[in-house]
């Protein structure tokens, strides 16, 4: 893997919780916490169900669709490792699975009207090291194939 | 987290002992407030210096003197804010709070002063606050380092460092998406506070400012212009409290605590229940049902505007309109000078002053209205007020009800 320039934004330390989110993400696969007790997911991964707090939760694949609940255009970086990107997107993506993931989208045109509430999308993983890579989100075909 | 399940979380209203906690927290009174002795941009003033100003001018307001005070609350002097203080006051309390909820703690340091003197804990508290936002860009000092292993760093920080601007905008995005609220509707809340921000001397923004001009303004974070967004100066504030008792031989009206309370759902935006909801639709309708009143018993609104939208559907959340239509309801500039809906009479964060955390300062200007110091921008015959303040990520929510006699 070459990068035009090294990689600057900060990266994610997986955790005892976490590891093994971080590691499927690496595989480019999307796993999520899933509460045996309540029967649902959960987010952030912890171990126990934040809800029932049952200590019974479990891993599980995750579809890795879902749709834009919200999205915010950077006109402006507050970081200078996002400097040359603006402008981009910010999004919190809803999964099928009911969870909510903080994240960003890539293959959008970073403008207003351009980017929308609950337009589909999917995940892509960036491999930002060795160890790492992101789930970010694109755009797919909606049910009426259109192209979001 | 399902809507749902935020709400299980919640003591329904019917189970507290509303009347108990009326008859605790009229024993306490607001006594003393005031800003340090300049605000703005104030680079040749340390945070301490911030401090030590806004307490003495305080104190000196309430005729108290410093040898009083037993109590000492404050979250902005590092980590053990309320022991660096009182050392630099030369005050040895028996009776501290360092909470730190963001922009909320004083309102919730608040509560938990009067909860104190009530309970005959302490007599007099003084709660300081000192920042400077402004001077302080890039210098670095006063942020401490985020754990790596925390849910922030891990799942928020990869895609995004640089404070609550982002965040916000998330929020409001889905406010407009599912309530049809506009970058007009904003803009009125811009402009409004502004026109009260020219009769505050004190202010920092002082020129007028139209619809037209924040619609043009630049954007910073879609859907956020410019002139949505608070500004970033330096400023200290104090407020002191004592008993009902002490109260009679101040220099000043007593103003009374009638209700106050604390909620907060989330540390992280992915946690938040709905992200068009606040923490205020908990602690808003527990403040005023400990105070025994009801929206159309208050007079005049402090809530803290780190944005435009931040007022918005905070005024939806403590129930002054319904849910989803604080867009209509500050439209056609109600909550302007002259409007029926008086709101953020200081000018707020977003015109008179915003040093990172200004949830001091509405409180502040909530007693100054409620005493009838406000001369230009004073509201006629203010007796009740209401004071919401909020911290963190739209985070944390400390609600006041305070009253004149």
């Amino acid at each position: 893997m070459t990068q035009a320039r090294p990689y600057l934004k900060p990266v994610p330390e997986p955790s005892p919780e976490t590891r093994f989110f971080w590691e499927k993400c690496r595989q480019h696969e999307l796993w999520l916490p899933y509460c045996r007790r309540c029967q649902r997911f959960f987010w952030y991964p912890r171990d126990f169900c934040p809800h029932c707090f049952a200590w019974d939760v479990e891993w599980r694949q995750a579809s890795g669709r879902g749709k834009v609940y919200t999205f915010a255009i950077h006109y402006r970086a507050f970081h200078p490792a996002w400097e040359p990107e603006v402008p981009y997107v910010t999004a919190i993506v809803e999964l099928e699975e009911g969870v909510r993931l903080y994240t960003a989208l890539v293959g959008v045109e970073p403008e207003p009207g351009k980017v929308r509430c609950d337009m589909p999308v999917e995940v892509v993983f960036e491999d930002v090291n060795e160890r790492i890579s992101l789930p970010k989100f694109r755009p797919v075909a909606d049910e009426e194939g259109d192209h979001a | 987290m399902p809507e749902a399940m935020a709400e299980e979380r919640i003591h329904p209203l019917e189970k507290l002992d509303i009347r108990g906690g009326r008859e605790l927290l009229r024993k306490v009174a607001i006594v003393g407030v005031d800003e340090s002795d300049e605000i703005g941009i104030v680079p040749h003033k340390s945070t301490l210096q911030l401090h030590a100003e806004a307490a003495r001018n305080a104190l000196a307001d309430a005729g108290i003197d410093k040898s009083e005070v037993d109590a000492v609350l404050t979250c902005s002097a590092g980590g053990m804010a309320s022991v660096q203080v009182a050392e630099y006051l030369g005050i040895v309390p028996t009776f501290t709070d360092s909470t730190m909820t963001g922009g909320s703690s004083f309102a919730i340091q608040l509560e938990h002063a009067a909860l104190a003197i009530a309970a005959g804990i302490c007599r007099v508290a003084v709660i300081t606050h000192g920042q400077r936002g402004h001077s302080d860009r890039g210098r670095g000092g006063a942020r401490g380092m985020m754990d790596p292993w925390a849910p922030a760093a891990q799942f928020e920080a990869p895609y995004y460092v640089g404070g609550p601007v982002g965040q916000y905008a998330l929020a409001c995005m889905r406010h407009m998406h599912q309530y049809g609220t506009t970058h007009e509707q904003l803009a009125e809340i811009a402009v409004a506070t502004r026109k009260w921000a020219m009769l505050n001397p004190k202010a920092m923004m002082r020129e007028p400012l139209t619809i037209e001009d924040v619609l043009s303004s630049r954007w910073v974070v879609y859907p956020f212009h410019l002139y949505d967004c608070c500004l970033v100066t330096d400023a200290g504030g104090a407020v002191v409290l004592t008993s009902a008792e002490r109260a009679r031989d101040c220099r000043k009206r007593p103003v009374w605590v009638l209700g106050a309370a604390t909620s907060h759902t989330h540390m992280t935006l992915t946690a938040m229940p709905d992200l068009t909801q606040t923490p205020a639709r908990y602690s808003g309708p527990r403040a005023m049902a400990m105070a025994g009143v009801r929206h159309e018993d208050i007079d005049v609104v402090e809530v803290y505007d780190s944005f435009t939208y931040t007022v918005l559907v905070t005024l939806e959340e403590l129930g002054f309109c319904a849910k989803g239509e604080g867009g209509p309801f500050v439209s056609g500039q109600r909550t302007a000078p002259g409007g029926d809906f008086p709101l953020n009479t200081n000018g707020g964060g977003l015109s008179y002053t915003h040093p990172g955390m200004y949830g001091i300062f509405p409180i502040i200007e909530a007693v100054r209205q409620l005493r009838g110091e406000c001369g230009p921008r004073q509201v006629p015959g203010a007796k009740v007020a209401l004071v919401n303040t909020t911290g963190g990520t739209l985070s944390a929510t400390g609600t006041l009800v305070l009253a004149a006699d």
